[in-house]
């Protein structure tokens, strides 16, 4: 199963990104073989409108059953919740820590949105 | 004749202008306030406000029995507005500028479009003056569309005085566009300053003729005039900063019943600027 984390760089090590659909990047991690890959997100970094969707677009295609995130607002998690791709918002320091977090069964999948649009 | 009046600024007296403009018409005359995220001409005009119609946007609507989930609809859609997920196709239609691409690119048909009501336009009168104004919804983002169908509703052949909103974006540019001359309001504040030289540049990559009304004026030698002398950028009427006016506004009142010996200036600026639309159209 592959995960989706919110980061700010390209490594395991990089702080987590607070935001979705305005993060820089995206680590796709997949839980079986432990290979990530990272999804520029810089183009929808400076989108007028609609970042949260597109990037949910993006968690869709590439086959992520769950995202880790610090904040998801209504339109995205519309989208991700149709999809039924699992938003778990955590507070965690790096991708790794995160990751760690979901291993664990320390996070809790999100039932609602828990910021509105453009919260930043 | 249309005449656009603009600002960059908000807040300078666009449409403190328009109205005294309207006001000063020595011939039939229609105002189309523009403004339809706060249109407030109406509050100096008191029109007497008789048709309403509502403005739509097309927005898509998906038929999930034909939808393959190709994705083609979220490909073309510059908006966001539209996306593809397993199967079916999901919409933001609160994002949909109303272009149809998305239901043009559809190989299945799937896409029809349905009516989005963002929000109105009225008309009437107010004494001589012919009046429209446009209202975009509380809660809607898309006020170009509102300000087209004001336009549409406007009779060609009368004298047009539009007042249009602040800023230089997508608002601004539905309401100037098709104007024979411009007229750009600021008032003599490093701000004010500011915008102007954006609505100026903006302005001259329309081709569309214009002049500066400079309002609040303390000194007739200021930082708007003197840009204006050094762009060669004709200064139509400077407005004095009278406590008188500004009790005026306040009470809903226009300039021309505060500042009565103003109405031949504004006479004299449709004339000027009539030559000025002429002037461009030889």
């Amino acid at each position: 199963m592959k995960l989706v984390i919110t980061t700010t760089g390209q490594t395991l090590d990089a702080p987590m990104d607070r935001r979705f659909g305005r993060a820089e990047g995206f680590l796709v991690y997949d839980l079986e073989t432990e290979v990530y890959t990272v999804i520029d997100n810089h183009q929808n970094f400076q989108a007028a409108q609609g970042a949260g969707i597109q990037a949910a677009q993006h968690v869709v295609n590439c086959g992520a059953r769950a995202v880790i995130t610090g904040h998801c607002g209504p339109k995205a998690f519309r989208v991700l919740s149709a999809a039924k791709v699992a938003i778990y918002n955590c507070e965690a320091a790096t991708v790794a820590d995160a990751i760690d977090q979901y291993k664990s069964g320390h996070l809790k999948p999100a039932q609602s949105a828990d910021v509105e649009g453009h919260w930043v | 004749m249309k005449i656009a009046i603009g600002s960059g600024k908000g807040g300078t007296g666009k449409t403190t202008v328009a109205v005294a403009l309207a006001l000063a018409a020595t011939e039939p005359v229609q105002y189309l306030d523009c403004d339809v995220e706060e249109p407030n001409g109406h509050i100096f005009m008191k029109p007497d406000l008789k048709e309403r119609m509502s403005v739509y946007v097309p927005v898509p609507c998906v038929d999930s029995a034909l939808c393959t989930g190709c994705g083609a609809c979220s490909r073309i859609c510059q908006f966001n507005a539209i996306i593809s997920l397993a199967g079916t196709a999901m919409v933001f239609r609160e994002l949909c500028h109303g272009c149809g691409g998305c239901s043009l690119v559809c190989p299945t048909g799937a896409i029809s479009e349905v009516d989005y009501e963002i929000g109105f336009v009225e008309s009437g009168h107010a004494g001589a003056v012919a009046f429209t104004q446009g209202c975009l919804t509380v809660g809607r983002a898309m006020s170009p569309p509102v300000i087209r169908s004001v336009k549409q509703q406007a009779n060609q052949d009368l004298l047009t005085i539009i007042d249009c909103p602040p800023g230089t974006s997508c608002p601004f540019m539905a309401s100037i566009k098709g104007a024979d001359v411009a007229i750009l309001v600021t008032e003599p504040t490093p701000f004010g300053l500011h915008d102007l030289t954006l609505a100026v540049d903006t302005v001259c990559q329309l081709g569309i003729p214009f002049g500066v009304i400079v309002n609040r004026v303390h000194k007739p030698d200021n930082n708007v005039t003197t840009y204006c002398d050094q762009k060669g950028i004709a200064v139509l009427l400077q407005i004095p900063e009278q406590r008188s006016v500004a009790v005026a506004y306040s009470w809903g009142d226009s300039l021309l019943m505060a500042s009565p010996e103003l109405k031949p200036e504004f006479q004299r600026v449709l004339e000027q600027v009539t030559c000025m639309a002429e002037g461009e159209a030889v």
